[in-house]
């Protein structure tokens, strides 16, 4: 198996009952913890707002967990449910 | 680069680990404690706790933070070390019971939830050292919090010692004794085992066996509730089907362990060892073992068909499993634990499921009659009768077998018993009231058996 190799990148999920602006806020966030996005998914199932996003931290000065710690306490400000999950753990779970 | 994953599958590992109760149950970190034999207790003790503390100082620290990072929970972080009897013999004295002391010290410095080792390896005879640690686990496990014991007793190559059988029937009561103002709970950190396994990183019966190296890193994951939902989704599907269901799930969630166990093991310096393919539950609702197999149409665990349930699903378990890991090892498949299982509590509180039936379950699935309160006026020689009819499946068998029983002393059938956190909660199950004391009296060793016209 190859060797395993440690990256920054970030699954971080939104969901939470949609409204204006939600997309602007939570990037916004993440571009003053100097992260990178990579990739954004959106979608709205019954009424509810679902977003993935990956994001590099490669750049950031911030610890994961740090980061972590900020983007769930913008979750609870905004109403929403905010995760942060290493990519490595779905990429490992998922794909051979 | 760009995402690889689908939408679903993000979502679908999120909903595991929070609806599901996904989670890693113990990363063990193996410690030989081979160069800490000294013919002085005093400083073989503090030549031990000295290891301990600086080979596993940052176990626990190392897994919370990969628990933060990857989203998924890591329940325990264990150590295991070399059977004490073997460290221990040199000393001049008669008594193990401050070397439990040193690891108990040791556990609690470094933040872990439970170090396994307190152990003697006696398949087939029993030194003097042998003799003194097994008369040392009463003692040392009323006095300790942390220290884990297990004897092996047994084993497809050697037979069954049924001297230290009689010896751990005793051994059983007399630790259910000296915890009596707790319930008994010293049972509960005590195993006898027939083929023991070198590399388990699950507690009770972990310890880092003689073949193992300096230090190691083993897996143990958990899953039940993942399972669980997995065959719910298909309801009426043939075997075939909920076999291949099974195996998928399975195979996602040990790639869980696998990848954690990697990292805690990059992270710490140490090489990797195994992951242990288990389905552990605990007592949250929905993570339960006896779940799944009910889930598969029986009406309660314990009925007819149940053995064959609990047989296709560790073999499927073990199939996923083992495509998901470069290392399989440990005790791997389903436990059965009754007091750590909300759905085993409520099949014996329903009458379901009887001590002879989880018998049956053990020949076919990961280890043995685990977590089970009994009266606590079960004689020692009934308690040595359970572990020597579980040990002769496993000998058989060629399979790893062990029993947790716990004599809860003033307790009998009717009642119940509050161990509390994983270990749970246990109703008191009846035991047979046929004596098996002159069978276990005659003592000696039941030789191997024979492993060619098997039928």
């Amino acid at each position: 198996m190859a060797e395993l190799m440690e990256n920054n990148k970030i699954v971080v999920t939104v969901v939470g009952k949609d409204r204006k602006g939600i997309i602007a806020q939570v990037a916004s966030k993440v571009a003053q913890l100097e992260g990178n996005v990579l990739d954004i998914t959106q979608t709205i199932l019954q009424g509810n707002f679902t977003m993935i996003m990956i994001v590099d931290l490669a750049e950031s000065q911030l610890s994961f967990g740090k980061f972590k710690e900020e983007m769930e306490l913008l979750g609870k400000e905004m109403g929403m449910v905010i995760t942060c999950m290493h990519q490595d753990l779905f990429q490992f779970m998922h794909r051979i | 680069m760009p995402i690889s994953i689908t939408n679903e599958e993000i979502k679908e590992t999120i909903n595991m680990i929070q609806a599901e109760n996904l989670d890693i149950r113990t990363i063990t970190m193996g410690i030989s404690l081979r160069d800490c034999a000294d013919g002085d207790i005093n400083k073989t003790c503090q030549k031990i706790y000295e290891k301990i503390v600086r080979y596993a100082g940052n176990l626990a620290k190392t897994g919370e933070m990969l628990a933060q990072e990857y989203g998924v929970p890591i329940i325990n972080k264990r150590v295991s070390v070399t059977p004490i009897s073997l460290i221990a013999e040199s000393c001049q004295t008669d008594s193990y019971v401050p070397i439990a002391e040193a690891m108990d010290k040791a556990a609690k410095e470094i933040g872990i939830n439970f170090i396994g080792g307190f152990s003697a390896l006696v398949q087939k005879g029993m030194t003097i050292g042998d003799e003194k640690l097994i008369r040392s686990i009463p003692e040392a496990l009323a006095a300790t919090e942390f220290v884990c014991s297990s004897v092996n007793v047994g084993s497809s190559k050697t037979g069954i010692n049924m001297d230290a059988v009689r010896l751990m029937g005793e051994t059983i009561k007399k630790a259910a004794e000296l915890t009596k103002d707790r319930d008994s709970i010293g049972c509960a950190k005590l195993v006898a085992f027939c083929n023991a396994v070198e590399d388990n990183p699950f507690m009770a019966g972990a310890f880092h066996g003689p073949g193992e190296p300096e230090v190691v890193l083993n897996v143990g994951v958990s899953g039940p509730g993942v399972v669980l939902n997995a065959v719910r989704r298909i309801p009426n599907a043939p075997f075939d089907e909920l076999a291949t269901m099974i195996k998928h799930t399975a195979f996602k969630v040990t790639r869980s362990g696998e990848l954690i166990g990697r990292l805690a093991a990059k992270r710490l310096n140490i090489p990797f060892g195994i992951v242990d393919l288990s389905l552990a539950p605990t007592p949250a609702v929905g993570d339960s073992v006896a779940d799944i197999l009910e889930a598969m149409g029986l009406e309660r665990c314990g009925t007819h068909g149940t053995t064959a349930a609990l047989a296709m699903l560790n073999d499927a378990v073990k199939k996923g499993g083992a495509m998901a890991s470069s290392h399989v090892g440990g005790l791997s498949g389903a436990f059965i634990p009754v007091s750590e299982d909300a759905g085993m509590i409520r099949a014996v509180e329903d009458g379901a499921l009887s001590l002879d039936k989880l018998e049956a379950m053990t020949c076919v699935c990961s280890v043995g009659l685990d977590m089970i309160a009994i009266p606590g006026d079960t004689t020692a020689e009934t308690i040595a009768a359970i572990i020597a009819d579980e040990a002769a499946i496993g000998m058989i068998n060629k399979k790893t077998t062990a029993v947790r029983v716990i004599p809860v002393i003033g307790k009998n059938v009717g009642e119940s018993v509050e161990f509390g956190g994983l270990l749970g909660h246990a109703p008191i199950m009846p035991v047979n009231q046929y004596s098996s004391a002159e069978f276990i009296h005659r003592g000696g060793r039941i030789p191997a058996p024979i492993h060619a016209l098997n039928n």
